[in-house]
């Protein structure tokens, strides 16, 4: 197999693991406030949060680019800081975790949900703070629905494209991944790498999902 | 010498509005009413769980809630040791964590007596879901106690139980309050158990005290 084709995969994979390391905790927090909360804003923030689920991922990347662009407003901050972004692999990684966050919240949420309330309170009565009651009581509980949508939202970074070739194109060596490169490799018709990265992504794909829909079958029992 | 305690709370509920203003001075003080009169409330509100409308709730020198002064201490500095009456023990933590659970280095009683207190060694190695609903009562009850509360509320911890489970259990509860100098709520509809633990009772009907005083003659005209 073509070294590119590895270098491809690895750097998928090791920039999809980045993108969901990103999200877990900002992914975990904003499930959990949306499944036990109640504040001004709650149906705005859920409809934010689920955009991305149904925008086109191009539209998502459009949006992404354009904050993020020399004139934009965050891309002037980070071109003040000296940070280059745009069409590098730190774009790919934003591109996969903003893409992803909906999933791991939306899995995440239902867990949370799912764990009986008194198991909180009887551990507040306790003495227990709320943090503490979150890390030695909501969370364990709920961890099965948290690993699935972790693993889910991993799922959705490996296979991201639209948002991604957007934000950052498909420069090989340097910002391709599985999807893209599947993309390229079919535009100029080199069949035998496109399949190749096509039988990558789906064993990694399917492994992902697999556990991930395992983890939250034993969470439902 | 007996702990003092001001229950003076208006709290509103769905139906009614429940209302209790008692200055209290007895080691286990018994709520005892019908289903839905406020009792689960009075506990609740106590424990931080609920929220009273106006009024003051004292224990001891501890104030927890005062409208006026407007003072309303967090659930978790309260120091209530609560056990409600579906116990709710933490299922993804074993006997020890489960008790250990809100233990403090400084707390009043130690590990050890209270394991002793209730017999809590023989169930260390069972997992949580095997437990009897009585070893699970104790469990409960040892992770309140441990949590240095000053003053413990027990919602109705004996229902559903048969009469063997009962005396046992009633004999455990005797050794609280005879060994431990801690004010106890306790939530019962049974009159033989009320004699049998408390040293004052608090009849509730629809959210409104409709007597109390000693148990005995308290008792003797309810049905």
């Amino acid at each position: 197999m073509p070294v590119d084709i590895w270098q491809i995969s690895w750097f998928t994979i090791l920039v999809a693991c980045m993108a969901t390391l990103i999200m877990m905790p900002f992914g975990i927090a904003t499930a959990w406030l949306l499944a036990r909360c109640t504040f001004t804003g709650k149906t705005a923030l859920e409809t934010f949060v689920s955009l991305p689920l149904v925008l086109p991922p191009v539209a998502t990347g459009l949006i992404l680019l354009r904050l993020l662009a020399r004139r934009g407003p965050v891309g002037r901050l980070l071109d003040n800081a000296g940070i280059e972004f745009l069409f590098t692999w730190k774009a790919v990684v934003l591109a996969m975790a903003v893409l992803g966050f909906p999933l791991l919240v939306r899995t995440a949420r239902a867990g949370f949900e799912q764990v009986n309330q008194r198991y909180e309170l009887v551990a507040q009565t306790l003495g227990a703070s709320r943090l503490r009651v979150f890390f030695t009581v909501s969370l364990p509980l709920a961890s099965r629905a948290v690993v699935a949508g972790i693993l889910l939202a991993f799922s959705r970074s490996l296979g991201e494209f639209g948002a991604t070739v957007m934000v950052a194109g498909s420069i090989p060596g340097g910002t391709r991944t599985l999807a893209s490169g599947i993309y390229n490799y079919v535009e100029i018709g080199q069949d035998a790498n496109a399949n190749a990265l096509l039988m990558i992504s789906i064993i990694l794909a399917f492994g992902a999902v697999w556990l991930s829909n395992h983890i939250a079958r034993s969470a439902n029992h | 010498m007996r702990t003092s305690i001001v229950l003076d709370i208006v709290v509103q509920l769905d139906a009614f509005n429940l209302e209790v203003h008692e200055h209290l001075n007895s080691e286990v003080v018994a709520l005892f009413g019908q289903t839905g009169s406020g009792k689960t409330t009075m506990l609740e509100t106590i424990a931080g769980l609920q929220h009273a409308l106006q009024g003051e709730i004292r224990v001891g020198s501890h104030l927890l809630f005062s409208s006026r002064a407007g003072v309303d201490v967090p659930v978790w500095q309260r120091r209530v040791g609560y056990v409600p009456q579906d116990v709710v023990l933490f299922p993804h933590m074993d006997v020890r964590r489960n008790i250990s659970y809100g233990h403090s280095p400084s707390s009043m009683l130690s590990f050890d007596r209270v394991v002793d207190l209730l017999d809590i060694e023989p169930l260390f190695p069972r997992p949580i879901a095997v437990l009897s609903g009585g070893e699970r009562q104790r469990v409960a009850i040892a992770r309140a106690l441990l949590s240095s509360p000053n003053i413990l509320l027990l919602d109705e911890p004996l229902t559903g139980f048969d009469n063997a489970f009962r005396q046992e259990a009633l004999r455990y509860l005797g050794r609280l309050r005879n060994e431990l100098d801690i004010p106890m709520f306790y939530v019962s509809h049974d009159k033989n158990e009320i004699l049998e633990i408390a040293d004052w009772v608090i009849v509730i009907e629809q959210g409104q005290v409709e007597c109390a005083g000693e148990p005995c003659s308290v008792l003797s005209g309810h049905a």
